[in-house]
């Protein structure tokens, strides 16, 4: 798609839309049992209507609206009649507490709202006398706010209604405000949700989010016949890259879920063609089909097993394109028709061209099932400040383990280190406010520190192991990623968590928790008594079944040109489970790895002796609160790595 | 908008009903006005639920009379009275368990069908004119009660918190004026409690619905209700706002107990 520099701001190309899609849907959202549409030229009328409102209460040139709720129609509308004006939208996460509202509106220093219903007008009119710069709150559903009694509130409709004055007064002057934009103004603030101190705003202009969608848009050859489920958060920059930029350039339809809670049944409905999910949903999805299949009656779960083994054969090569003979080929049909389409159909996948995971590592498992069924889903990979898209898996090449080569405009290289840098033409402006934190993540050339560490594998594909600060060296100057061995391990259902030892070590070594669900589960169809997870986890079966599944892992690492050298040599299963009460894991789950080198010390002098065995004692807190020591001797075992 | 207490929309008066030689109720007085949320609170046996079946048209009282919406009402059936603008819910879920929350709700609009039998069979013209009118108000509840995802859910697979909401819902759909609850928050823990009490307060502002119920956890009746009776032993014990129920001695010796050092 050549360059479109007439059409530089969303406003613009609001306009352009509703000339050339005119009728065709642009908008649908799920209210009253029924998909209530929108056409483009409906949008710009909408939009205009709303823009013209808030230039009536005071909304300007570089003013802040912020956003708050879920996948709302008028609230995509917000973010362009904030850009109409030349103002900057600031979209917040609807679950966000007060506290982190507050901090978001007074670093944004944001003057208008635009909230989705009375939850949210709640929290902003709580927080509103500790934030200054804010005068007005808009609210989208009425429902329940009749009696508030507050100066400050309006009501979206009665805010379009003042628009629609100030139009036939001033016809001339929204034309007039969205001629004065171009595409290096502001055209976003989205904050992201630091894992630690205060979200940074990052600074987004219009050509980052409009280049990065027309790229984005042409690889995967998206059109208007496209239709999206918006149903991730619209502070997550992934949403508005899906929902807006890329809906904007392409004119395809989003649809709004009716509510959080019916967005499985309205998947369903819609069938999108074009999807983004977490790898977490696909990780359910699978689940509970198979969960579902155990209930299935004998034949039927006969046939699913033949049919989706046939799949896994042949189903991905079908989708690369790659040759298969005729008998595979009758066979998947057959198989289509019998297995795979129904159960799209169920998942509401049935029109799927294009699926998008990202955000965490795809277990292959789950990879291999949905591309075997003939669902085109990749894995990308991206950032906020990258205006999302740093690297993607173009069609027929797609690997489990790689997030793909770099997007149409965007470099990638690798440093010294080993941090993976980027830039291209998403890259953001700044944080806002922050010109310490801007200069430590982007360079004078425009390089973006992602703060990840990876490599190209053979085939030009970006490879993420680790973060940069977790990543170590073996003794002998090999490469060590602790947390890509470790989420190799976790794809096993036997393993639950895994922390891998090995920075400034000869070998690796690995602590594991076993699933005690999935391995309660074996140790009870192979009559394995148990009575406590210490016990299962000490079971001589159960280390030979983590010895198989590390062996596994192992194999799979020698064939890693860098990372062969981390091959496991021995491991323990842990008497306890990693807990996050024990100040072991993060309350997201993430292993804290400093707490647990400390407490496990003689466990991990141990590994790295000639031990068989060791002694521990540990501290655990109870979930009342109450303190208590366990005990036990732990069998340590040594692969067959040398 | 505060009640207007000359124009109660419901008065019973010197309310009497025995089943035998058991006296339920006996001479029980008392008014609901406009707008209010009503509570009726007592131990068990004070006769709440019968009062209930007596506003409802279940009972007949043996004495007294029954002023609706300024009018003195004779000896009616439950559906006539149904029709003149009462809906309930029940203490024990009585919804159709094998039907959907949809149709659950659409039945609750059956007293305001107009269409005729043959019409509603023959489903077409008027009847299915009226059939999208009804079902666009069933879902405006449906929203209003947050259970578009049960939408298509047969109601016996729903959890009871949420059949309350259901039955809730289907007491909504008649458009009443005036809305009996029985026990609403009974069996729920404290979250669906919380959910509860934000519905009775939303549907008592946003549909003007007079709201009466009753209740046995005393900290939602206190918190969500404009005026409190309290009834013992059948009689009246006393009658006022929540915090004039709450002081009054007589309450306090008959139901919310002696406090330990008086």
């Amino acid at each position: 798609m050549p360059f479109d520099c007439m059409n530089d701001t969303f406003p613009k190309l609001l306009i352009h839309n509703a000339s050339r899609f005119a009728d065709r849907t642009a908008v649908r959202e799920k209210d009253m049992g029924i998909w209530q549409s929108w056409t483009w030229k409906e949008v710009r009328d909408e939009v205009f209507l709303l823009a013209n409102g808030l230039a009536t209460i005071g909304f300007g040139r570089g003013d802040k609206l912020a956003i708050a709720g879920a996948n709302r129609p008028r609230l995509y509308w917000g973010i362009c009649a904030a850009q109409c004006l030349g103002g900057i939208p600031v979209p917040i996460y609807a679950d966000s507490v007060a506290e982190e509202v507050l901090y978001v509106l007074n670093h944004a220093g944001v003057s208008h709202v635009l909230a989705e219903d009375q939850e949210q007008v709640d929290k902003i009119l709580e927080i509103m006398p500790d934030c200054e710069t804010l005068e007005y709150v808009i609210y989208d559903d009425s429902r329940g706010l009749r009696d508030y009694d507050t100066d400050c509130l309006r009501d979206f409709v009665d805010i379009q209604n003042a628009g629609r004055e100030r139009a036939s007064k001033n016809p001339g002057f929204l034309q007039g405000e969205i001629d004065r934009c171009s595409g290096s103004d502001v055209g976003i603030f989205l904050y992201t949700s630091g894992t630690t101190g205060n979200p940074k705003g990052v600074v987004l202009s219009n050509d980052n989010v409009l280049i990065t969608s027309r790229n984005s848009a042409a690889q995967d050859g998206l059109t208007e016949n496209e239709e999206m489920l918006a149903y991730l958060p619209l502070a997550w920059v992934g949403d508005h890259i899906f929902s807006y930029g890329q809906a904007y350039v392409t004119g395809m339809c989003i649809n709004c879920p009716e509510s959080d809670a019916t967005v499985a049944n309205d998947l369903r409905e819609i069938g999108p063609t074009y999807y983004f999910a977490p790898p977490r949903v696909f990780e359910n999805l699978l689940t509970t089909v198979m969960i579902r299949m155990e209930d299935a009656g004998r034949f039927k779960q006969w046939l699913f097993d033949r049919f989706m083994e046939i799949a896994r054969v042949t189903g991905v090569r079908i989708l690369d394109r790659k040759p298969v003979s005729l008998k595979d080929r009758l066979l998947y049909r057959l198989g289509d028709w019998l297995i795979y389409a129904p159960l799209k159909n169920t998942m509401g996948f049935s029109r799927i061209r294009v699926a998008y995971t990202a955000g965490e590592a795809i277990g292959p498992e789950i990879f291999g099932f949905f591309r075997s069924l003939g669902i085109n889903i990749k894995q990308l990979y991206g950032q906020t400040e990258a205006a999302v898209f740093i690297t993607a898996q173009p069609d027929g090449e797609v690997y489990a383990d790689t997030v793909g080569i770099p997007s149409p405009g965007v470099e990638v290289k690798i440093t010294e280190a080993g941090e993976v840098v980027y830039r291209g033409p998403g890259v953001f402006q700044s944080y806002y406010r922050n010109e310490e934190a801007t200069r430590e993540a982007k360079n004078d050339e425009g390089w973006v520190m992602t703060g990840d560490a990876g490599y190209f594998d053979d085939n030009g594909h970006l490879k993420i192991i680790d973060r940069i600060k977790d990543v170590g060296r073996l003794n002998n100057g090999a490469l060590f990623a602790p947390k890509y061995i470790e989420n190799k391990l976790k794809f096993f259902p036997q393993i639950k968590e895994a922390v891998a030892l090995g920075g400034g070590r000869d070998y690796v070594s690995v602590m594991i928790n076993i699933d005690l669900d999935a391995v309660g589960n074996w140790a009870e169809r192979n009559n394995i008594p148990y009575a406590s997870y210490q016990e299962l986890a000490g079971h001589p079966d159960v280390y030979k079944m983590a010895l198989e599944n590390i062996q596994q892992v192992n194999r799979d690492l020698v064939a890693d040109r860098k990372l062969s050298a981390s091959r496991i040599r021995r491991f323990l299963i842990l008497h306890k489970e990693l807990d996050a009460d024990d100040g072991e894991l993060t309350r997201t789950r993430k292993v804290r790895r400093r707490i647990i080198a400390e407490k496990y010390d003689k466990l991990i002098d141990a590994l790295y002796s000639g031990a068989d065995s060791c002694h521990v004692q540990t501290e655990v807190t109870f979930e009342d609160g109450r303190k208590g020591i366990i005990e036990a001797n732990l069998d340590i075992m040594t692969t067959d790595v040398t | 908008m505060l009640p207007d207490p000359s124009n109660p929309l419901l008065e019973v008066k010197d309310i009497s009903l025995t089943f035998g030689g058991v006296e339920a109720l006996k001479d029980v007085s008392f008014e609901i006005l406009r707008g209010e949320v009503r509570a009726i609170i007592g131990p068990n046996g004070a006769g709440k639920s019968s009062m209930l079946n007596v506003i409802n048209g279940f009972y007949y009282p043996q004495k007294g009379e029954i002023w609706f919406d300024g009018q003195l009402r004779d000896h009616m059936k439950p559906h006539d009275v149904a029709r003149l603008g009462i809906a309930r819910t029940f203490q024990n879920i009585a919804l159709f368990k094998g039907m959907t929350t949809l149709d659950n709700l659409m039945a609750g609009r059956i007293i305001r069908m107009k269409t005729n039998l043959f019409w509603q069979a023959l489903w077409k013209g008027p009847a299915q004119r009226e059939e999208v009118e009804h079902r666009e108000r069933v879902e405006h509840i449906i929203d209003f009660l947050k259970i578009q995802s049960i939408r298509n859910t047969p109601v016996g697979r729903l959890p009871y918190g949420l059949q309350k909401r259901v039955e809730l819902g289907r007491a909504l759909a008649a458009e009443s004026k005036l809305l009996l609850l029985d026990e609403p928050m009974a069996g729920m823990n404290l979250e669906e409690k919380e959910d509860m009490c934000r519905f009775v307060l939303d549907v008592n502002q946003e549909f003007d619905t007079t709201i009466a119920l009753i209740e046995h956890d005393m900290g939602v009746v206190m918190d969500i209700s404009d005026r409190v009776v309290v009834l013992d032993y059948g009689k009246k014990l006393a009658d006022g706002t929540p915090d004039a129920v709450r002081n009054d001695q007589a309450v306090i010796d008959a139901y919310l107990g002696v406090s330990s050092e008086s």
